[in-house]
């Protein structure tokens, strides 16, 4: 294993290759549907409904209604990928996602579009920083969360294949690939994909955080701080193992998600160290309402940056 | 649950009843309601809790689209073109549940199960437990968005079954309702009916004096629904709604009954929505459902 890889910079917008693969799977398997409220454009299925017209099923700006009818559609065998903005999708429909489709069982892709700070200046009321608490506190419901184009379409077929409930983030926010050459897949369900073997401190991040937790590693690894950054694109179910491996390989774990502190990795993370093997760890999120700003520039202002990461994790080294 | 109303103690066939002729049809599905209204009584009995008063009122809708109408047997529950019957008002699972047993879905005896420790009759349907069970209801405005699901489905493969939602009037309250409405309206799901158990109570009071709903049949109308108001105590009433013209719209069938119906003492009374019944009333319930 590499000491640490470098992150390239050509980034890319995960929706672009959600939709590729949507049309892909839907092309293969008559089953795949794809219902969406009013969200065509901002979830990039112009191309899907041109390709299939009937398979399109736009319910109008209706969130609640758009998840129970996709209970409906899995009900008589079809797959749906229900597609909106993290938000509303995770806020407007919170019961019938817990209801309709975790309590019942049913095979539905739950695609939380433009998730995190996505949406920047558009303010709070459109970050979907909430959603990751939200849905790990439901039960019988997988929580993904992709970091680049590679695994989100990796997870795509799983979700497929799986036939689980699933909520699944779609990031907007570009980012670079951090796929590693040499692994098989992309995504392994409920498994930490694990870049560099440094025994000082772990790097725990999840989504946009995977890359800026990639280039801390290597600012660290510049001043002599080995690091090993663990890529958690499986939430829920949580990889405990490679958690606490990395706890008792290392001084400390530093967590960084975009998302609020309350529920989300960190906690999953926290709960797991408390119960297994208690060690020290800095917890990095959304810790409020956001002021007014790009994503980019929200993301500086909480400290989820490379070099945010690297201060806490001197700090715990220290 | 032993107690039967059948003539000369001899269950029905009642399977066949779908094939009968309308009239006769609708004299058989009073005799199946007022059985499966024995079973209510004695289920919440035996629970000492449950719905009563709602279960009373849909009993009538109920029976008349699971035995009357819809292709519903345990021998297609997992056939994929089987017709759906979706009980949005879920608090009222011990309705469905005597319907799914005298069908045959399950023995009429694990009705005694309902609402005990660890029993797969839960106080609110759960499809995973019991066979028939099209849905997890129990909070209230789930239904009909997943009617609407079905109903699309049906169209997109083809297959074209019929889904029957039954909501009740109160529930009318949750916006999810009217998101669905508009859906299916704009999609001519001709091959949906919503039927609205209008009974006029809610859990605290009158519908009308909490959030009213009138005038109801309008509204569904100026959604873009066909709609029928009738008698839903009625089986010939119900039996000639759900087969009518739809004229290529979803259908809403408003169906006005009596809250408790069949009990003298529950009907129309809003006390009746989840209190129990102490066992001298119990018996003369089953008296008057004698």
């Amino acid at each position: 294993m590499n000491a640490h890889s470098s992150v390239s910079n050509e980034t890319f917008d995960c929706r672009v290759a959600f939709s590729e693969k949507l049309i892909a799977l839907a092309e293969a398997d008559p089953r795949i549907v794809a219902v969406c409220n009013d969200s065509v454009g901002s979830s990039n299925l112009n191309a899907f409904r041109d390709r299939f017209p009937d398979r399109l099923i736009n319910v109008g700006i209706a969130e609640q209604n758009m998840v129970g009818v996709a209970a409906g559609l899995a009900n008589a065998g079809f797959i749906p990928f229900v597609c909106a903005a993290g938000p509303f999708l995770s806020g407007r429909a919170t019961e019938q996602v817990k209801a309709d489709v975790a309590y019942s069982n049913y095979g539905i892709v739950l695609c939380a579009m433009s998730p995190g700070m996505a949406y920047g200046e558009l303010g709070p009321t459109h970050h979907s920083i909430e959603d990751l608490s939200w849905m790990r506190a439901i039960d019988n419901l997988d929580v993904l969360v992709p970091a680049d184009p590679e695994q989100t379409k990796a997870a795509m077929d799983w979700a497929v294949a799986s036939g689980r409930p699933i909520y699944m983030r779609v990031g907007r926010h570009k980012v670079p690939s951090v796929t590693p050459a040499d692994r098989e897949t992309a995504f392994t369900f409920g498994k930490i994909d694990v870049t560099g073997d440094g025994n000082d401190v772990a790097l725990v991040a999840t989504g946009t955080l995977v890359s800026r937790a990639i280039e801390a590693q290597a600012i660290l690894a510049a001043e002599g701080i080995l690091a090993r950054v663990l890529n958690v694109s499986t939430i829920k179910p949580l990889d405990a193992e490679t958690i606490i491996k990395a706890a008792k390989e290392t001084k400390g774990l530093v967590v960084a998600e975009e998302g609020v502190l309350e529920g989300g990795l960190g906690a999953a993370v926290s709960m797991t160290l408390s119960e297994n093997h208690p060690a020290k760890a800095k917890f990095l999120g959304v810790t409020s309402f956001a002021p007014t700003g790009s994503n980019d520039f929200l993301l500086e202002h909480f400290g989820l940056t490379a070099k945010g990461i690297a201060d806490a994790a001197r700090k715990l080294v220290g | 649950m032993t107690i039967s109303v059948w003539p000369d103690n001899k269950p029905l066939d009642v399977a066949a009843i779908r094939d009968l002729p309308e009239g006769e049809r609708a004299e058989q599905l009073k005799l199946v309601a007022k059985q499966v209204r024995r079973l209510i009584v004695q289920m919440i009995d035996t629970a000492r809790a449950g719905h009563i008063g709602g279960d009373l009122s849909v009993t009538d809708a109920l029976v008349t689209a699971a035995f009357g109408v819809l292709n519903i047997s345990p021998e297609t529950a997992d056939d994929p073109g089987r017709d759906r019957l979706i009980l949005s008002k879920g608090h009222c699972a011990a309705a469905l549940y005597s319907v799914l047993a005298l069908r045959g879905f399950f023995p009429v005896d694990d009705l005694e199960t309902f609402m005990k420790p660890l029993s797969k009759l839960n106080g609110h349907p759960n499809r995973l437990k019991v066979k028939g069970v099209e849905a997890n209801t129990g909070p209230l405005g789930h239904g009909l968005p997943i009617g609407v699901g079905s109903a699309v489905a049906s169209k997109l493969s083809g297959k074209n079954w019929q889904t029957f939602v039954f909501t009740g009037d109160g529930e009318l309250q949750e916006g999810s309702n009217w998101e669905a409405a508009m859906t299916a309206a704009h999609r001519k799901l001709d091959n949906l009916v919503v039927i609205v158990d209008r009974n006029r109570l809610q859990q605290g009071a009158r519908t009308e004096d909490t959030a009213s709903l009138d005038p109801l049949p309008e509204k569904w109308a100026s959604f873009g629904w066909e709609v029928a108001e009738i008698d839903g105590n009625d089986t010939a009433a119900l039996l000639k709604a759900f087969t009518q013209n739809r004229n290529g719209k979803p259908l809403a069938v408003i169906a006005n009954t009596l809250k408790g119906k069949g009990v003298s003492f529950i009907e129309d009374r809003v006390e009746w929505h989840h209190k129990v019944p102490s066992k001298e009333q119990v018996e003369l319930a089953l008296k008057e459902l004698a």
